[in-house]
């Protein structure tokens, strides 16, 4: 007993910066993972990794402006992001194309800028490593912006789940029955894609791009395979995504691996869980097929 | 050779002012003689091209001051750097991966040297990727100024093998370059010695001094490998901390180009604090303390005794 205790808390106990790496991790997984849960239902799984790329600009201006200031960079980040989602939104709706193909053309080209941007600055920086975090890096300022970022989606979510989910299932419904007709459909969806790239920046600021768009993802991608209510699922997402950063740092901790990745790989690992052993994943299937034929 | 290797103050500081002349006036020199374009892949290696070669030649470093030769991509304007020159000089074991294929994508068929060549070079544990890792040549020989006597030997025979009019300066500015080198060892010999062998510790986010550690018998602990891509994981992070804790390190370093955030966290947990920027893979920018390989190395000599006596 004494040694599974030893393994589970001490690494916990003993420093504090794997303690700052979980409170930021569960914080992020509180908040992004349900977050994600919507994307995926909305059919915009990629966006994470779009939205990664669209905030270098605003990140590598803030770093310009600012220099090292945390709050800068993520202030930037967060404009450069909700400047392209909004640019996306605004091109779908005068033109032909789709959103996620405007937003294609569009991160690719904030990417370009920020690429510019960046070698402007005379240093050729190390990018990764000075304009985004790591998950053993989070300082206190890092800490404080994830779980104020959390707080804030998870009361906005209490508010909004309502339009939200409604929107993403019957966007048609929403546009003729909405109480709040005035304000038009699309206004739920920008207020989500808002909260969307403030999650995401404050992640990438504090944890890292692939903790932030894993975290947000791959829990929310198996929490869909558990259960068809949105209501379980969200929940369900959370959940993984908890379980997947406490028991990733510790592996990281015990075998000696990067720990973003192994956060993401235990994220991995419930995903491929759930792909065989969900009600509605291969098992469940199997068995509703049986039972049919 | 009316120039003899005697160690005359006089002949040094005629060196120095003629250095300074080239500096001030390159105008009228390039006019008086056609300079030598020397490529330098890297700053360091720049700066020792241009002493060597003082106003007969015309230097450009590929990666600049304070900018990070793992990551550098060559952009077309280095090419055209590449192609105007008469002499490339690269630092060899590894450090440029990137120069070979510069050189040939640019058709460059001009005379190269591997300023390297000679050195007995050291190896150490290269992390790649994610747990691989391996015995490779470490690059950073710079940070031994003995082997820096070698460098300046190399690129003094290129430059007389293109300009054999030159020769005897090159030869005389090398050897006079080899005894402040020698000085500059003597000096820091003399500075590290004045610290008990246990306190010689120090923690850098750069792993880029092995030369300089074993030259001087002195033990760097890194959060990280030989790359700055490694990232690092919970378990190295918390030896490193148990480590600072139960060895007193007070000495703890960020390297001029690396990520600041994780080491400043790291040492706050530990209890110190995080000394100034050393200069490891590059020159400073012209008014910070390392704008010339003898500038860099006193200032990170000076700053790592600073903090071994607070160990």
């Amino acid at each position: 007993m004494n040694g599974v205790w030893d393994v589970l808390w001490l690494p916990f106990a003993e420093f504090a910066f794997m303690r700052r790496a979980l409170v930021a991790a569960l914080a992020l997984s509180l908040s992004a993972a349900p977050l994600g849960v919507f994307l995926t239902l909305k059919r915009m799984s990629l966006l994470g990794d779009a939205l990664s790329h669209s905030i270098l600009p605003g990140v590598a201006l803030g770093f310009w402006l600012g220099g090292l200031s945390l709050g800068a960079m993520a202030l930037g980040g967060v404009a450069a992001g909700l400047a392209v989602v909004a640019l996306a939104a605004a091109v779908s709706r005068s033109t032909v194309l789709r959103e996620d193909a405007s937003l294609a053309a569009l991160y690719l080209l904030a990417l370009a800028l920020g690429v510019v941007l960046i070698s402007r600055q005379g240093t050729q920086l190390d990018l990764l490593h000075i304009l985004f975090g790591s998950a053993l890096g989070v300082d206190r300022e890092g800490l404080l912006l994830v779980a104020g970022v959390a707080s804030v989606s998870l009361l906005a979510m209490a508010v909004l789940y309502r339009g939200w989910a409604l929107e993403a299932f019957d966007p048609v419904f929403v546009a003729a029955h909405s109480p709040l007709q005035r304000l038009r459909p699309w206004v739920w969806h920008q207020s989500f894609l808002l909260l969307v790239v403030v999650n995401l920046v404050a992640g990438f600021q504090t944890l890292g791009t692939l903790m932030a768009v894993g975290l947000m993802m791959l829990p929310a991608v198996s929490a869909r395979l558990w259960s068809e209510r949105l209501s379980a699922q969200l929940p369900i997402a959370s959940l993984q995504a908890a379980l997947a950063s406490t028991s990733g740092l510790l592996l990281s901790y015990h075998f000696d691996t990067p720990s973003g990745p192994t956060i993401i790989g235990c994220a991995g690992g419930l995903y491929g869980l759930s792909l065989l052993l969900s009600p509605r994943g291969w098992w469940g299937q199997r068995r509703t097929r049986h039972r049919t034929a | 050779m009316n120039l003899t290797p005697t160690t005359h103050p006089l002949r040094r500081l005629l060196l120095t002012t003629a250095a300074l002349w080239a500096l001030a006036l390159p105008a009228a020199h390039a006019q008086s003689t056609p300079k030598i374009a020397v490529t330098a892949s890297f700053s360091i290696l720049g700066d020792i091209v241009r002493v060597v070669g003082l106003e007969r030649v015309q230097v450009s470093s590929l990666v600049g001051p304070n900018e990070d030769a793992h990551i550098f991509e060559p952009r077309p304007a280095h090419a055209k750097t590449v192609l105007g020159s008469q002499l490339v000089v690269t630092n060899g074991l590894g450090f440029e991966p990137w120069a070979a294929k510069l050189i040939r994508s640019a058709g460059y068929h001009g005379a190269t040297v591997v300023a390297t060549q000679g050195v007995q070079a050291r190896t150490m544990k290269a992390e790649h990727g994610h747990g691989g890792s391996h015995q490779e040549a470490d690059p950073h020989a710079w940070q031994n100024p003995l082997n820096v006597v070698v460098y300046a030997r190399n690129i003094a025979a290129a430059l007389s093998r293109l300009d054999p009019a030159g020769a005897a300066q090159y030869q005389a500015n090398a050897q006079a370059y080899a005894q402040e080198l020698q000085a500059l060892d003597a000096w820091a010999e003399q500075q590290f010695g004045a610290i008990p062998k246990d306190k010689r510790k120090v923690i850098t986010s750069h792993d880029a001094f092995g030369y300089l550690a074993a030259r001087y018998g002195l033990t760097f602990l890194a959060p990280k490998g030989l790359n700055t891509e490694a990232e690092p994981s919970a378990k190295q992070v918390a030896l490193l901390i148990r480590q600072i804790q139960r060895e007193k390190i007070r000495a703890v370093f960020i390297e001029n180009m690396n990520s600041p955030a994780l080491l400043a966290q790291l040492a706050q947990d530990a209890g110190t604090t995080v000394g100034p920027s050393l200069y490891a893979d590059a020159l400073s920018a012209p008014e910070q303390p390392g704008a010339t390989y003898v500038q860099m190395m006193r200032h990170n000599i000076a700053q790592l005794v600073e903090g071994m006596k607070r160990n």
